[in-house]
């Protein structure tokens, strides 16, 4: 194999190499430095014979003239096996729970290639999470890539563990679930945190880790997530196992990618993020779903942090764009000590309609939470009026909507950290909470479902009434 | 004698030196895989080739060979019902030779090259044609018959003629003589290039409605065959639901359909919805006047860029035919996003927020491409389009919001607080705009009533009116408003839930025809007169909103079949009987 003595430039993580005759576009390549360590890379870009290099572990210490590079004539690929479950990785796939490299069945490009929408399945069946705000208004279905926006400090981390800990499969798919967890820019307390809700609720032997740490080189952190896709397809299309890729922080993995961007000289879009974000955040999402005649399926919970809590960041609101809903956090719920502190409103599950109802969850779904953001939204009017003119200035059927807001959050957002509730449980509190309001103010739904589901009296004993 | 050879690659942008052959906008064959590409610069030094797919793998030194003319899609039948990828490779057959993924450089053909199609010639020999005119038809679907026409540009004498029958679409039919004596083969396909306005013989005024069913649309902000739309909104606020519905109901022949830069799923979601929904029209199935072209958002950027040209350049094709087509394009900042990713990595010098200079000229040259035509062989046929626009920050003044507001004559801003409210569609009133209503109409009072725009126009005064008395509201509460403005109030809510917000999954609710759009209207209005008589009687209103009456109204989108609008005059009793009750009091 042909070896390259020196460098001709070094800038950040890139260095540049001279005279490379036949280097291949996004080839691996491995660097030896002189003291013996071993670097890997991977070409980003040819000028003629010129090759610019990215190097996984960091530029510190290369020299123009210490190392040795080889081209190693394949792109960046991930050994797989079934092995890989229960194993720990480090951010470019390299095992580093120090049980020894794995015995690979093959290795695939972590790239992977785009689904052909034709042979997509259309994604139905729903995953029970035991948490209201979710199953009862933001549904997760298999398949679905449903992000959690959250903010620093918020208890997302929480409840990413209270859905992989309750996640339960309808029927008989549910020895088949699988978790592939990705941290990328995570701090050490979070990956441990994770680590140690694993063990506890002994599902260790069913999870793969891929580890890339806040101080860990910024470029294995682009290839975390694509690391532990690969993984995830593997496993749901090649072993039919349905898989949960619950992956932290996105907004890491973007900053990861503007500093690459950035030390590559390209033009930079919206605040110095590279102009193709939106396509690369796109290559990781779309990799979730499910594939005809396969019975797997790749379902991915990505968690981001809002920088200063903004929506309208372009790390949140790219990742809007592409995923299939979103569970936004709400830091003033989270101050009233409200877990977890879900913000309804925006908060949207966009396959959500198909996969309830009537042989999913319960045929009064649908009415049951749209009446209830309907109701929530007409809240939010009444709180503002509220602030201005004072509560008790508030006409009658305001002051209702009013209490109706306060007992929503306190009993149907609210919930213990172990409290699972059954999707029927969820959605007769829903409605028994939405009888505290006058039965004309319930518009979405019809006569019948009224006559059956309408019960002021048992609200007022559950709940109280609001003070005349 | 060709060498060109691969020099630099960065991504979809590949450059070869030296080579003096190219033509702008040629498409190539780049590498040993023999990927899809297009030549975007030359300059003496280079010549600079985007690429249609991934170039992992490439090595500078694999040759590089030009097709002699631009990017093309072929045009032919076979397109309806099918799905493509945004440069027209049929994703079907992708799927049945390689399974789930789609790899690089597959060469398939666009349409089936064996199917044979039962032909019917509509020339003879001697007959003089031109560029345009129909030489042979055959069924494409159950509802749509496809006109093969001679390619624009062309004329002669027809001196052979293949008899009726069963032919595939490269075989010739026709042979045409030129002034100059050469003669051309015509097959029931041809070929035409993707970024080409295919000619029209005059563009004609606008005065026809595309009827969508949707009452937002239909009454308040209107559109026209043969017009231009957008639908801008962040994200959740239900573009994509929308662009859905218009493709199901809308009384366009065909419906092409662009998912340009979108969700993998959403494309499963209409291609299993559309095979299983019937055309409200002809009781087939909507497939059968539809064509998807689908180029998701992890699919090679630069076919995202092409997909949009694509799926207009059929929509012409079409409308060639005398067809009325409609294209979704969904969404064209993800078609402005791919410019400015190819733009970055051509170096070019960035405009507004890193979108290239070009952006607002590309645009317009994408939205003129629409229009109510009369066609080269003298039928007329119209390409309407409605393009999504997703603002970055669900922030309307962004650039590519702003720019295309300028070319479009209707504006459909959705909103994000009726979306949280679920108020669907979330189209939001006060600042969406539709240019057509006085293009249309003469068309409404013809074919609807003559009072079907003096009642829009009460319709929107209420409205307008409630949300000038929503700013007081917000400050001093709804309780200390006269009886008067509290009714407006109350009429402005019957309006918005029981007329603009529908519901897409309610059996007769998803698609509501003109006339009981019209009559909603009215029985509001009516209801609005009678209770303004009582209110000026000095009777409180709290008389009118105990009586159930508007309960019962807000519920007739529910309660009316589209069939039985004679319901309606039981809502007119019940309004009088009840209005006039409270009187005697």
């Amino acid at each position: 194999m042909l070896q390259f003595v020196g460098l001709s430039e070094i800038n950040g993580p890139l260095v540049a190499l001279d005279r490379v005759p036949k280097v291949a576009f996004e080839e691996m390549v491995s660097l030896k430095l002189d003291s013996g360590e071993t670097r890997f890379g991977r070409v980003v870009e040819i000028d003629g014979d010129r090759a610019v290099i990215q190097v996984f572990e960091g530029t510190r210490g290369l020299s123009l003239e210490n190392t040795r590079t080889t081209l190693l004539g394949h792109p960046m690929e991930m050994p797989l096996s079934l092995e890989v479950l229960g194993r720990t990785f480090n951010g470019s796939g390299r095992p580093i729970d120090g049980l020894g490299e794995i015995f690979c069945e093959r290795a695939a490009d972590i790239n992977g290639k785009p689904m052909n929408p034709v042979e997509r399945v259309y994604p139905r069946n729903y995953i029970n999470t035991g948490i209201s705000t979710i199953d009862g208004l933001a549904t997760l279905i298999r398949g679905q890539k449903l992000p959690i926006f959250s903010g620093s400090g918020m208890s997302h981390n929480k409840l990413a563990v209270q859905m992989v800990r309750q996640a339960r499969l309808s029927g008989t798919d549910e020895q088949n679930f699988v978790i592939v967890f990705a941290a990328m820019g995570a701090k050490n307390d979070v990956a441990d945190y994770f680590r140690r809700s694993f063990e506890e609720s002994g599902v260790m032997e069913r999870v793969v880790m891929f580890l890339n740490l806040s101080n860990d080189p910024i470029i294995e952190r682009i290839l975390t997530p694509r690391c532990a896709l690969t993984v995830a397809e593997y496993l749901a299309f090649e072993h039919g196992m349905h898989v949960l890729v619950v992956m932290t922080d996105v907004t890491a993995y973007c900053e990861a990618l503007r500093e690459f961007s950035s030390s590559k000289g390209e033009i930079p879009g919206r605040k110095g993020f590279p102009g193709y974000l939106y396509s690369d955040l796109a290559s990781l999402y779309e990799r979730a779903g499910i594939i005809e005649g396969s019975p797997g399926s790749v379902t991915q919970v990505p968690i981001l942090t809002m920088p200063n809590d903004d929506i309208t960041h372009p790390v949140p609101d790219l990742t809007g764009y592409i995923t299939e809903g979103q569970i936004v956090l709400d830091r003033q719920l989270d101050q009233t000590g409200v877990y977890p502190p879900v913000s309804v409103l925006p908060s949207l599950s966009r396959l959500m309609k198909d996969g309830i109802g009537e042989g999913f969850t319960r045929a009064d779904h649908s009415d049951c939470s749209n009446q209830l953001f309907a109701s929530y939204a007409r809240v939010q009017d009444a709180r503002a009026l509220a602030s201005v003119i004072g509560e008790e200035e508030l006409s009658e059927v305001d002051q209702k909507y009013m209490y109706f807001g306060r007992m929503f959050e306190e009993h149907f957002v609210c919930q213990g950290a172990r409290e699972n509730r059954e999707i029927g449980e969820t959605l007769d509190l829903g409605w028994l909470l939405l009888s505290l309001l006058p039965r004309e103010e319930l518009d979405r739904v019809d006569r019948e479902t009224l006559d059956k589901f309408y019960r002021p009296e048992q609200a007022v004993q559950k709940f109280g009434a609001p003070k005349e | 004698m060709d060498k060109n050879t691969v020099y630099s690659i960065n991504g979809p942008v590949v450059t070869v030196r030296g080579a003096r052959q190219f033509e702008m906008q040629e498409m190539v064959f780049v590498g040993n895989s023999r990927l899809i590409g297009e030549v975007i610069n030359i300059s003496d030094e280079r010549t600079t080739i985007q690429v249609y797919e991934g170039t992992t793998g490439m090595r500078p030194g694999e040759p590089v060979t030009g097709t002699g003319g631009p990017l093309c899609a072929t045009l032919g039948p076979g397109i309806l019902s099918n799905i493509f990828d945004g440069i027209e490779r049929p994703l079907k057959e992708i799927a049945k030779t390689s399974g789930a993924f789609i790899p690089e450089g597959s060469d398939m053909p666009a349409l089936d090259v064996e199917k044979k199609w039962p032909v019917t010639l509509k020339v003879k020999e001697g007959d003089r044609l031109k560029g345009g005119d129909v030489f042979a038809a055959c069924p494409e679907t159950s509802i749509i018959e496809h006109r093969s026409m001679v390619p624009p540009g062309l004329d002669g004498t027809v001196v052979s003629v293949r008899p009726d029958g069963d032919y595939t679409v490269l075989e010739p039919l026709v042979v045409l003589r030129d002034a100059r004596g050469a003669d051309h083969e015509l097959a029931l396909a041809h070929k035409w290039p993707i970024r080409q306005t295919r000619p029209v013989a005059e563009r004609l005024p606008i005065e026809r409605p595309l009827i969508t069913g949707q009452r937002i649309i239909d009454t308040l902000f209107p559109i026209a065959k043969g017009g231009t739309a957008a639908i801008p909104g962040g994200f959740g606020t239900g573009k994509t639901m929308t662009q859905h519905q218009l493709a199901k109901w809308s009384d366009a022949d065909i419906i092409v359909y662009i998912g340009c830069g979108e969700r993998g799923n959403e494309m499963t979601q209409v291609l299993k919805e559309f095979g299983e929904l019937t055309d409200p029209k002809s009781g087939k199935p909507l497939t059968d006047r539809t064509v998807l072209i689908a180029n998701t958002s992890n699919m090679p950027v630069a076919a995202r860029e092409a997909s949009i040209y694509t799926g207009i350049t059929l929509a012409e094709y079409y409308r060639d035919m005398g067809y009325h087509v409609a294209v979704m394009a969904d969404s064209t900042s993800r078609w402005a996003e791919a410019l400015r990713e190819i733009s970055g990595r051509l170096e070019e010098m960035p405009a507004e927020e890193g979108f290239p200079a070009y952006l607002p000229s590309r645009i317009s040259q994408f939205y003129e491409r629409a229009g109510y035509m009369e066609n080269l062989n003298g039928t007329e046929g119209s390409v309407t389009i409605i393009g999504a626009v997703s603002p970055q920050g669900a922030d309307f003044s962004e650039p590519v919001t702003q720019n295309t507001k300028r070319f479009v004559r209707c504006f459909w801003a959705l909103d994000k607080a009726l979306a949280y409210a679920r108020h669907y569609p979330a189209i939001n009133w006060t600042s969406s705009y539709s240019e057509y209503l006085d293009d249309l109409a003469p068309w409404y009072a013809k074919n609807i009533s003559r009072d079907f725009l003096p009642c829009r126009q009460r319709i929107s005064t209420v409205l307008l009116e409630e949300a000038k008395l929503n700013e007081i509201v917000k400050l001093i509460g709804e309780d200390v408003l006269p009886d008067d403005q509290k009714l407006i109030m109350e009429v402005a809510r019957l309006i918005r839930v029981g007329l603009l917000q529908q519901n897409a999954y309610h059996r007769d609710d998803t698609y509501v025809p003109l006339p009981k759009q019209l009559m909603m209207m009215q029985v509001i209005l009516h209801f609005y007169d009678k209770a303004s008589a009582v209110i000026a009687k000095g009777i409180p209103i709290s008389e009118i909103t105990d009586s159930g009456l508007i309960d019962s109204l807000v519920k007739i989108k529910y309660e009316i079949p589209n069939a039985h609008l004679e319901l309606f005059d039981n809502y007119y009793k019940e309004i009088d009987d009840k209005l006039a009750g409270l009187n005697q009091l």
